[in-house]
């Protein structure tokens, strides 16, 4: 082999090769995706009926599960997915970059991220689990709240997984910055790639925060010092200002490399460019830096100053109108377009449609005085998950169906693609509409019990989190029968449309990518 | 004088007696006027019986006027993208990808619509948070995984608040909402409340009032509420607290103020000597 591309365990557990790593990242967020769904289906097999279902009466565990979902799903699934995986995969390609910035940097990056996972998944099997929520609030993390160790693992798990994402990050801003092909400048670069740079800042500006908040959280736990506590001259929502100062950039952390990838795929399937190209950028840069300026309305409840609450309440309603430039050219590049509906395509659209809900429930939100009503309700949690599991996952999905043919060679199925689609698209919305309900009549988040009047909406919720996981289970399949019995794919399958460098590439592209630099008119 | 002291008695017994006859009905009627909790497949709010609450849900409406027209504007122009320019209908696409027209339009009818959104959202915030000349105040500590309630301007009145079990509800109560000892707090009244907790952080809560702030050890958190009309109002923990959680309920039964009085003369003879020994200490602290 003229390539010197290694093989076997060498190539997989020593890989500096950004393709092969993406694709480790995606095994490894379609695995803990899996984990993490299947601890969703325990919380709603719980919620259920009224009444102890599942877990018998051992509360804590509930709230491990509650915990561990929200973890897994943010940190191991759609974070490794969207930009350790295609990230990885395509940012390099779409620039014209042989391999990252720093391949040695990209391949400790995935298994920190790996060993962060183990550890995550072995707090909940010590000491009774961290049952904290994923928000780890002092004092119920601290010492008093969970003294045993389970916390303290699940906080060295953040501090890798932390220090994983701010390694890829580096790594995405100096490949971004320093190696793109000649003639690509900025402002040519595919929405993806801008997304992808924006990400990163994001991650290495907001991502030190947390760790610095559960490092004053493990020294309070360990070490006497009293950051959280009152009775030392702490306070515990400290923590919740910092917890947020990262928390709120993380959503958008999560959703902007999905904005990329849904540019390219409706530019892709409508056969027309996107439509305002400066302003989408412009769009996502002041998404990011406004996603700094806008946590404290995570906290409305907390007792902030009533001029703080009207801050936050108007800087968080300015959100919506970069949001809301992104809609409007996602669908004014469609129209007038002669559009395709491939599997990707329905994802795409189907994101649209649901993350606007999501989008205007988040307006509803973020007026302080309303969001008394709801604060901490299930309305709150159909809020986020009509903007995560159904905007960042249906673009993951997206994604995958998109690119797979690039990255293995083979087609998926079409017919069974839009199968999955229907699965996924009712067995969600069927969770979590029936949550704005049981959030307006006021039922708290978190709960493992509910007053019988709650009984209705949660049981439909339930029957669609089981759809749902069907169409997890589902893809699981279509996986295997892409590689299994998969048509070869071609270059490039989608057409002239898609005309970012990386269809210009063999399908699997070669171990280096280009073997002669492209060069950008 | 003898007669007079004898009066004097007596009055107090009539007093004693017609309070716990007064107070004892009003607990057995509680099924007959409760209006604060939710109801089967119910789809909105709470009823409000606050003007907190009251405005806080008509601030809502209003956003959810423009809620629902952005939705249907998106749908409708999603729809008829997908029909009209799909492959077979359109087959040669169009090479717009510029239009500053549009571009303006789509920036400044949002800002505009945000404006109107702000208007009554921040309005509505200074309403909520400036606590009125209160006339009465309700201390309240969060605990795992109970309520304490004091009444610091009514006597020596405290008490703690537990979820009934099952097998304690009496007929007409609901399961995971009712208390044993149930918080009195009188009607047409503006009551202070704060709040607080000596272990972890728990959230007070009542939908129906529009009351949600929380207990967080070391602060003292303050809001207000004005209750319209008699009955039983439900709330529950609203901040994880750990394993109970889901059951530390907080049940205000709001009667008109001239019972109120009976129940606080009652009260201060049945909780007073009651206090529990954590509790002595949370007051020192």
């Amino acid at each position: 082999m003229s390539d010197h591309a290694p093989k076997g365990l060498t190539r997989w557990l020593c890989s500096t090769s950004n393709k092969d790593i993406g694709i480790l990242y995606l095994i490894f967020s379609i695995f803990a995706g899996i984990v993490g769904a299947l601890f969703s289906v325990g919380l709603r097999a719980e919620l259920m009926f009224p009444g102890d279902q599942i877990f018998g009466g051992n509360y804590q565990l509930y709230n491990v599960f509650i915990t561990a979902h929200a973890f897994i799903m943010v940190f191991f699934m759609i974070m490794p997915a969207l930009i350790g995986g295609f990230g990885n995969y395509f940012v390099p390609l779409m620039i014209g970059a042989p391999d990252m910035a720093f391949p040695r940097l990209n391949n400790i990056s995935f298994w920190f991220l790996f060993f962060s996972f183990l550890l995550l998944v072995g707090s909940a099997f010590v000491d009774g689990g961290a049952g904290t929520g994923w928000t780890a609030y002092p004092p119920l993390s601290s010492s008093s709240g969970h003294p045993g160790k389970a916390v303290d693992m699940a906080i060295f798990s953040l501090h890798l997984a932390g220090a994983s994402s701010i390694l890829g990050a580096i790594n995405f801003i100096a490949t971004i910055l320093n190696m793109r092909a000649p003639g690509m400048t900025l402002f040519k670069m595919p929405l993806f790639v801008w997304s992808m740079l924006v990400t990163s800042f994001l991650l290495i500006l907001a991502l030190p925060v947390l760790g610095g908040a559960i490092t004053m959280l493990l020294t309070d736990r360990n070490f006497g010092t009293q950051f959280f506590n009152p009775a030392g001259g702490g306070d515990p929502l400290l923590f919740q200002h910092l917890f947020w100062f990262f928390g709120h950039p993380e959503v958008y952390i999560v959703i902007l490399p999905g904005f990329g990838i849904i540019s390219q795929i409706i530019s892709t399937f409508s056969r027309k460019p996107v439509f305002g190209y400066m302003g989408m950028v412009v769009a996502m840069a002041a998404i990011g830096v406004i996603g700094f300026v806008v946590w404290a309305h995570h906290m409305f409840s907390v007792g902030l100053s009533v001029n703080t609450k009207a801050y936050f309440t108007a800087a968080t309603m300015v959100i919506a109108l970069p949001t809301g430039i992104k809609i409007f050219s996602w669908i004014a590049t469609m129209w007038g377009g002669s559009i395709i509906f491939t599997t990707p395509m329905y994802y795409a659209i189907g994101f649209l449609f649901l993350f606007t809900v999501g989008g205007v429930t988040g307006v509803v939100l973020s007026s302080g005085g309303v969001d008394a009503l709801m604060h901490d309700t299930y309305y709150v949690v159909a809020h986020f998950h009509y903007t995560m599991s159904l905007g960042a996952l249906f673009i993951a999905f997206a994604a995958f169906y998109y690119w797979i043919p690039k990255m293995s060679g083979k087609m998926y199925s079409e017919k069974l693609g839009k199968i999955q689609f229907w699965l996924m698209f009712v067995g969600v919305n069927l969770t979590f509409f029936p949550q704005h309900f049981l959030g307006l009549a006021g039922m708290p988040r978190r709960y493992v019990d509910y007053p019988d009047a709650y009984a209705g909406w949660n049981f439909i919720s339930s029957i669609g989190s089981y759809i749902s996981f069907a169409g997890a289970l589902f893809f699981l399949y279509i996986v295997y029968h892409t590689f299994k019995k998969g048509t070869p794919a071609g270059d490039n399958p989608w057409g002239k449309y898609a005309n970012t460098l990386e269809w210009t590439l063999t399908s699997p592209p070669p171990f280096h990518s280009f073997e002669k630099q492209p060069t950008i008119k | 004088m003898p007669s007079s002291k004898y009066t004097a008695n007596f009055s107090g017994f009539i007093m004693k007696f017609l309070n716990l006859v007064f107070v004892n009905l009003l607990i057995f009627c509680n099924g007959a006027f409760a209006n604060g909790e939710p109801k089967d497949w119910q789809l909105g709010f709470q009823e409000a019986f606050s003007p907190t609450a009251r405005a806080a849900q008509e601030t809502h409406d209003f956003i959810m006027l423009f809620v629902w027209g952005i939705v249907a504007f998106v749908l409708v122009l999603l729809v008829v993208t997908c029909v009209k320019f799909r492959a077979k209908n359109n087959p040669t696409p169009s090479t717009t990808s510029h239009n500053t027209l549009i571009e303006i339009i789509w920036i400044v009818i949002p800002t505009i619509i945000l404006i109107i959104i702000a208007i009554p959202s921040l309005k509505l915030i200074y309403f909520q948070e400036t606590v009125p000349e209160s006339e009465m105040t309700l201390k309240v500590i969060g605990r795992q995984w109970y309520w304490s309630y004091e009444y610091p301007d009514q006597g020596d009145i405290a008490f703690d608040s537990y979820m009934k079990k099952d097998e304690e509800l009496k007929a007409g109560e609901p399961r995971l909402l009712a208390t044993d000892n149930k918080v009195y707090l009188p009607t047409e009244t503006y009551i202070k409340i704060q709040v607080t907790s000596s272990d972890v952080i728990h959230a007070f809560a009542l939908p129906a009032l529009g009351v949600k702030i929380d207990a967080i050890p070391g602060r003292l958190n303050e809001t207000w509420v004005y209750i319209e009309e008699p009955g039983t109002y439900y709330g529950q923990c609203s901040e994880l607290c750990g394993i109970l959680h889901a059951f530390m309920p907080i049940e205000v039964i709001a009667v008109p103020k001239h019972e109120f009085k009976y129940w606080v003369e009652r009260a201060k003879e049945e909780y007073s000597y009651a206090l529990p020994n954590n509790m002595k200490l949370a007051n020192k602290l």
